[in-house]
């Protein structure tokens, strides 16, 4: 994950807290240069830094957490599941012709017990970004996963999904070759599984393109990930016809975690790291893993047809509407 | 009193003029297909389905007329009418999505972008929902996802097949996630309705696209489709973006799909109701129906049907 050697990537309105860290450092070698003690001074400063990062995440505009969902550097699913794993093994093929790069998933084991995890997966540099289509799946991507899920409702092992996609591929190959329909299938079929399902948004939710491997028992989002019924950017074109609206988008569409908590649509916000996810990964990694086993703990003391229900009922009371006295 | 022997009487008449045409274009008496622009009176056009007597286009339907070509008269009873929606997320773009609805439900007099309820077709009793285009560009929120929610579990309850006419540019913003959510929601409904091994019959029109084409519209144990109409997921101009070069030729028509494999076949307005019958009963537990009295309606779509009566030659 992110190691000394490599820079950190700032977002700008990390930028007061970056002019805090320089001043910090120079002044420390100014110290030493000069052979003063400045270590209370520092001590201060440093103690500034910590509650200003603090403040600075804890009132995040839904544009900027956006950013984060966004960041580079930013734990996927890949690292979360080499991480959280005691062992796994990749599982390659829809079984239709396709890999698809943009959905990974395998078999592993979760604190001793078998499991079937996949999620969307973006590239972590240039070159894997390209070969990730950004995490934008293909219906190949879509049939993957579902034939992964099957497969793990066969040998009564639970499955975890990691939501982190901008959106579908909306490209012409994924049009023939049915986006709609793999889209669809895996809706359906989700509710007809008996295993637990627990679908944690990490990073970037976009649209039906994360909704494909969305439908769980559980749905968590970690803090500053993001859900959106469109892409800001996209929605701001349609709506406002101006696609540099879409911090407004992102203000009126309601696309964060505390949002989506209150209007019911997910179970529970998972706590990030102050400085994000990418600011600590071995932390984030640490918050996923004990709130997946403390979910499965429940649901496996479930039988089947009443996570069934249960997954039903939950996205049957999904919605708001008046019913008028006739 | 056929088209021919109407225009032939209308000549009697003498010729109409220009302004005159006009004027009863704007009343509604005449239409004018934006194929082909022939002008048609409009009771003979309706009374073709909304299918151009002159080069087969199929005119737009909405849910009213819809109903009444499908359901047998007076056997439809609407459901959950009483469902508004209502705006969670105080969503406002240009204008408030308060006053969109409102304006909407004005203009249409359609209370949201669906309407559901069971009926008969050919005395074979449905489950019917038939989505309006008019209403927000039939696009899905709460109260639709709660309507074919509440349909689709009610043809379950009842063991009825259910025929959803789809017409629907997608999830509807101004509902943020909670319309997203409806694409699971009546997917899950679905699961139950297949789990009780009964029928599902999606009718594609024009346009049938986005978070509908990604749920119900794709799931149907049988998909029918309407010829020519625009079927996909993501829209024409983003799938155009993501190219260097210009679409195919036909991208996203029903017959695009039906090519690759994603509906079963391109039904004519005319023939909709005949084929649906014909489905339903030869899908019926054997006991109900007799076996051999079935025979499939001509799948391929029927060539235009031309009349040979004088042209709209209005001078
Ligand atoms: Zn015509």
């Amino acid at each position: 994950m992110t190691s000394a050697e490599r820079k950190p990537i700032l977002l700008d309105f990390e930028k007061p807290l970056t002019e805090l860290e320089t001043r910090i450092s120079q002044i420390r070698e100014l110290a030493e240069e000069n052979d003063v003690d400045v270590s209370d001074q520092i001590r201060q400063l440093e103690a500034r830094a910590v509650q200003l990062r603090k403040e600075i995440f804890s009132s995040l505009s839904p544009s900027q957490r956006l950013q984060v969902a966004r960041h580079p550097r930013r734990p996927s699913t890949l690292d979360y599941i080499q991480a959280i794993s005691d062992e796994w093994m990749e599982l390659h093929g829809d079984r239709c012709g396709f890999d698809d790069p943009a959905v990974v998933g395998g078999v592993a084991y979760l604190a001793g017990q078998p499991v079937v995890m996949l999620g969307q997966q973006k590239g972590r540099d240039t070159k894997d970004n390209i070969l990730r289509n950004f995490g934008m799946a293909s219906p190949g991507g879509y049939r993957k996963a579902i034939r992964l899920m099957e497969h793990a409702d066969r040998f009564s092992m639970p499955i975890l999904t990691f939501i982190d996609t901008p959106a579908a591929w909306p490209g012409l190959d994924a049009e023939q070759f049915g986006q709609g329909e793999a889209i669809a299938y895996n809706l359906r079929e989700m509710f007809h599984f008996d295993v637990p399902i627990i679908c944690t948004v990490i990073g970037e939710g976009g649209s039906g393109g994360a909704l494909g491997i969305g439908v769980g028992d559980r749905l968590l989002m970690m803090e500053h990930s993001i859900y959106s019924v469109a892409p800001p950017e996209a929605c701001a074109a349609i709506l406002w016809r101006d696609s540099s609206r879409a911090t407004q988008a992102a203000e009126a569409l309601k696309i964060t975690a505390p949002d989506l908590k209150q209007l019911g649509i997910i179970d529970e916000i998972l706590p990030e790291p102050v400085g994000g996810a990418h600011s600590d990964p071995l932390q984030a990694t640490e918050i996923l893993r004990k709130a997946l086993l403390r979910h499965l703990e429940e649901l496996n003391q479930m039988t089947g047809q009443q996570r069934r229900e249960l997954r039903y009922q939950k996205f049957r009371k999904i919605g708001f509407f008046a019913e008028m006295s006739a | 009193m056929s088209l021919f022997d109407w225009f032939a009487n209308r000549r009697k008449t003498g010729p109409i003029g220009k302004e005159r045409q006009e004027r009863e274009i704007a009343d509604g008496l005449w239409t004018k297909c934006e194929s082909c622009s022939v002008l048609t009176y409009t009771k003979d056009l309706r009374a073709n389905q909304m299918v151009c007597l002159d080069c087969g286009h199929h005119l737009r339907v909405f849910s009213d007329e819809r109903i009444r070509q499908l359901a047998d008269a007076n056997t439809w009873t609407p459901i959950d009418e009483a469902l508004k929606s209502m705006d969670p997320l105080k969503f406002r773009d240009r204008k408030t999505y308060s006053d969109r609805l409102r304006e909407m439900q004005e203009k249409t007099g359609l209370i949201d972008a669906v309407q559901t309820g069971i009926a008969k077709l050919e005395s074979l009793p449905i489950a019917l929902g038939v989505m309006d285009f008019r209403f927000m560009g039939g696009s899905m929120g709460s109260v639709v996802g709660e309507k074919l929610t509440r349909l689709i579990e009610r043809g379950t309850r009842e063991r009825l097949p259910v025929i959803i006419v789809c017409a629907s540019g997608g999830a509807r913003m101004q509902e943020g996630m909670l319309s997203l959510m409806q694409m699971a929601k009546i997917s899950g409904a679905l699961s139950r309705h297949q789990e009780a091994r009964l029928l599902y019959i999606p009718v594609l029109t024009h346009p049938t696209t986005g978070g509908v084409t990604a749920s119900f519209a794709m799931l149907g144990d049988i998909i029918l489709a309407e010829p020519k109409a625009t079927i996909g997921f993501a829209g024409r101009r983003v799938v155009e973006q993501t190219l260097r070069e210009k679409l195919p030729e036909g991208f996203q028509s029903a017959e695009y799909l039906l090519q690759h494999g994603f509906v079963d076949a391109i039904v004519p307005r005319t023939q909709l109701k005949k084929t649906l019958a014909q489905l339903i009963r030869l899908h019926q537990p054997a006991a109900q129906s007799s076996r051999f009295g079935v025979h499939v309606a001509e799948m391929a779509p029927t060539p235009p049907r031309h009349l040979g009566g004088p042209k709209t030659e209005l001078v």
